[in-house]
């Protein structure tokens, strides 16, 4: 052990010296590594932002919240079986909760009503196209994450009596209203005025996916009376307790099933969803591109890495005789093996380090120049380029290493 | 045989009976020892001399143990070394032998003291002590002033102390030094090789009269 410890450290000291010996030509095979770690790691970053991105968006759906639809939030074979069923009224909402109401110990908090379409909205010269316009009730906050930077969302009562007020989302506020306060200003969806009561704090936008930076939301009692037509309507129920969501689920179809009244052999007409139904569909793609991305920045430290295995050859080939003369002194297989692996290791963790400092100011930069990039950088990430050096430091100097270990010391002596 | 090996001056070191060594090249096989014994005690001072290619550097591989015979018995202070794997070899070679390459062969880029401490380091030994007996060694050989010098900052002379401190400096059983005829000089005892087998083994160094013009002992 305490032998192996003074051989690592003859071989860090020897490949110290090499690298000093040589800086031009471990300088432009680092530059290999710190051109791929470059990639790899702004790759890595950009997967991270991604995927935070990804989470983000769907941090909108909350994940103590059950949706009931007419579809499943999943890719179905059968699409036929779910077309003719019946649409999900909003009615239904004031029915579940009388239920949830009588029912001792229930998992479910609230049902909150939901209808939404796709609508233009004016102020002044202002417009903005395809709006996410939602009908709702007061409750909906409990629900959602949403909160309001200015203003607030709006009360029972104006749910209730269908108030014309809206609250409207971060982008939405930007665009119709770049130099003003949009509090109190009334805008116009559909030909009809709404009093603006609530801006929403920014959520951030993530490519296209949904956000509430771009949607509106207003009483069920006015969206039903302006834009009854076609609307989309589902029902999201809070649930009490987020560990106990099968449960919930469970509960929460039951209470379906007897609000559209199916007899016990009769399969469910409705679908219950929850965020992790979501999710398990986005995964897939989140992963692909990971995956792809990486792949294909992987190539450029595999070529990095070729050209450690490459010098680390010529490494070898140039010092024959020193391996022949190291050997003759007592140097074991194996010190031979490390020292050159520790040659090869280091050059790539040097490579490594400069790769991933450039990485850093690099995504320091974007994040200054477009704020909106999804890019993310973490220790995690840090950590795992930094061990991506390593392993290619090793895996790269393992064959001209292996070789030289395996040097006959009476033919590397006699080298010239 | 002529084997008249006159003073066993301390303990067996090397006993070699009959070894051989072929070096197979495609079709032919070249025999560069072909039966060679010999038996080499403590404090004993050889010279092996002979006319090239009569197998002198394939013996001193086998002496110093960077290479195993073909076939017949090398025993290393008892220990049987032709059936030794390459580690056991290099261990064989870190403690027991020391050797004087001819053209020293420092490694370029370290300081003596370094290249002194080398088979120390494989040895395992805690670099207090190394450095303590690589500097007795070195002050020893003359060199105590010359410690943190590089070899291409000594002189070819300085350099050949440097390697001697080297091989000494782990204590070896034996030291091999190769083609230094000065050194062969002052042998007490001369083994003469041709054609892969020992020819004379003579008491005092002789040099071979009738090969010295051709001779690159
Ligand atoms: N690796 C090898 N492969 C094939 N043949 C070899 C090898 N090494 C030595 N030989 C042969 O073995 C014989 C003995 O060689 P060796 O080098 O031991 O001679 P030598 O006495 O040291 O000669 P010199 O004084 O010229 O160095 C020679 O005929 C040589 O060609």
């Amino acid at each position: 052990m305490k032998r192996f410890l003074y051989e690592l450290n003859e071989s860090w000291r020897i490949a110290v010296a090499q690298m000093r010996s040589n800086m031009t030509r471990s300088a432009l095979t680092a530059l290999g590594v710190i051109i791929g770690i470059i990639a790899v790691t702004l790759m890595g970053t950009a997967v991270n932002g991604i995927s935070i991105g990804f989470d983000n968006s769907m941090s909108v759906l909350g994940d103590d919240v059950l949706y009931v639809t007419q579809w499943p939030w999943k890719q179905v074979d059968d699409w036929w079986n779910y077309r003719d069923r019946k649409k999900i009224k909003t009615e239904y909402a004031e029915t579940l909760n009388r239920m949830i109401e009588r029912t001792p110990n229930s998992n479910l908090v609230v049902a909150v009503p939901t209808s939404s379409l796709f609508r233009s909205i004016k102020y002044g010269g202002n417009s903005v196209d395809n709006v996410f316009v939602l009908g709702t009730t007061s409750d909906f906050i409990v629900t959602s994450t949403i909160d309001c930077k200015e203003g607030r969302f709006f009360s029972d009562t104006e749910s209730r009596g269908g108030a014309s007020v809206v609250v409207i989302g971060y982008d939405v506020a930007d665009a119709l209203f770049p130099s003003e306060n949009p509090i109190d200003k009334s805008v116009l969806i559909n030909g009809q005025l709404f009093k603006v009561i609530g801006v929403n704090s920014r959520q951030g936008t993530f490519l296209g996916l949904f956000s509430w930076d771009s949607m509106v939301a207003l009483p069920l009692g006015a969206f039903n009376k302006y834009f009854s037509s076609k609307s989309e309507s589902d029902v999201r129920v809070k649930v009490k307790d987020k560990r106990k969501l099968a449960e919930a689920k469970d509960e929460l179809t039951g209470l379906m099933r007897r609000v559209r009244g199916l007899q016990p052999e009769v399969k469910d007409d409705f679908s219950v969803n929850e965020q992790q139904a979501f999710k398990s569909t986005l995964d897939p793609v989140k992963n692909s591109i990971a995956v792809a991305g990486l792949f294909i920045t992987g190539l450029s430290l595999f070529v990095g890495a070729i050209g450690i295995m490459n010098i680390t050859f010529v490494s070898v080939k140039e010092r024959t005789k020193e391996i022949g003369t190291r050997k003759a002194l007592g140097a074991r297989r194996r010190t031979i093996l490390l020292q050159f692996l520790i040659e090869s290791t280091a050059l790539c963790l040097l490579g490594g380090f400069i790769g991933l400092t450039l990485a850093y100011l690099m995504c320091f930069g974007i994040e200054k120049a477009f704020p909106s990039f999804p890019i993310h950088f973490s220790l995690g990430l840090v950590f795992a380029s930094m061990t991506v050096s390593v392993a290619t430091g090793l895996i790269s100097g393992f064959a001209p290493a292996w070789t030289a270990s395996r040097l006959d010391p009476v033919v590397a002596l006699r080298y010239e | 045989m002529n084997h008249n090996s006159t003073r066993p001056v301390g303990p067996l070191v090397i006993d070699i009976e009959n070894i051989t060594k072929d070096y197979v090249m495609g079709e032919e096989i070249v025999r560069a020892l072909r039966g060679v014994s010999l038996q080499i005690h403590r404090n004993e001072y050889i010279a092996i001399m002979g006319p090239s290619g009569s197998g002198k550097s394939t013996l001193m591989n086998m002496l110093g143990c960077l290479d195993t015979p073909t076939s017949g018995r090398y025993e290393f202070n008892g220990r049987n070394v032709a059936e030794m794997d390459d580690d056991e070899l290099a261990a064989i070679r870190n403690r027991e032998i020391g050797f004087v390459f001819q053209t020293f062969n420092l490694l370029p880029r370290s300081t003596s003291l370094r290249n002194v401490e080398l088979p120390l380091i494989y040895a395992g030994i805690d670099p207090e002590t190394r450095e303590e007996m690589a500097v007795r060694v070195l002050d020893e050989v003359g060199l105590g002033d010359r410690m943190n010098h590089k070899p291409n900052e000594l002189s070819g002379g300085q350099r050949q102390r440097v390697a001697v401190a080297r091989a000494l400096v782990n204590n070896p059983s034996i030291i091999l030094v190769t083609h230094e005829r000065d050194i062969a000089a002052h042998a007490r005892r001369t083994v003469h090789l041709r054609d892969g087998l020992i020819e004379t083994d003579h008491a005092g160094f002789i040099p071979e009269v009738d090969l010295v013009a051709l001779d690159r002992p």
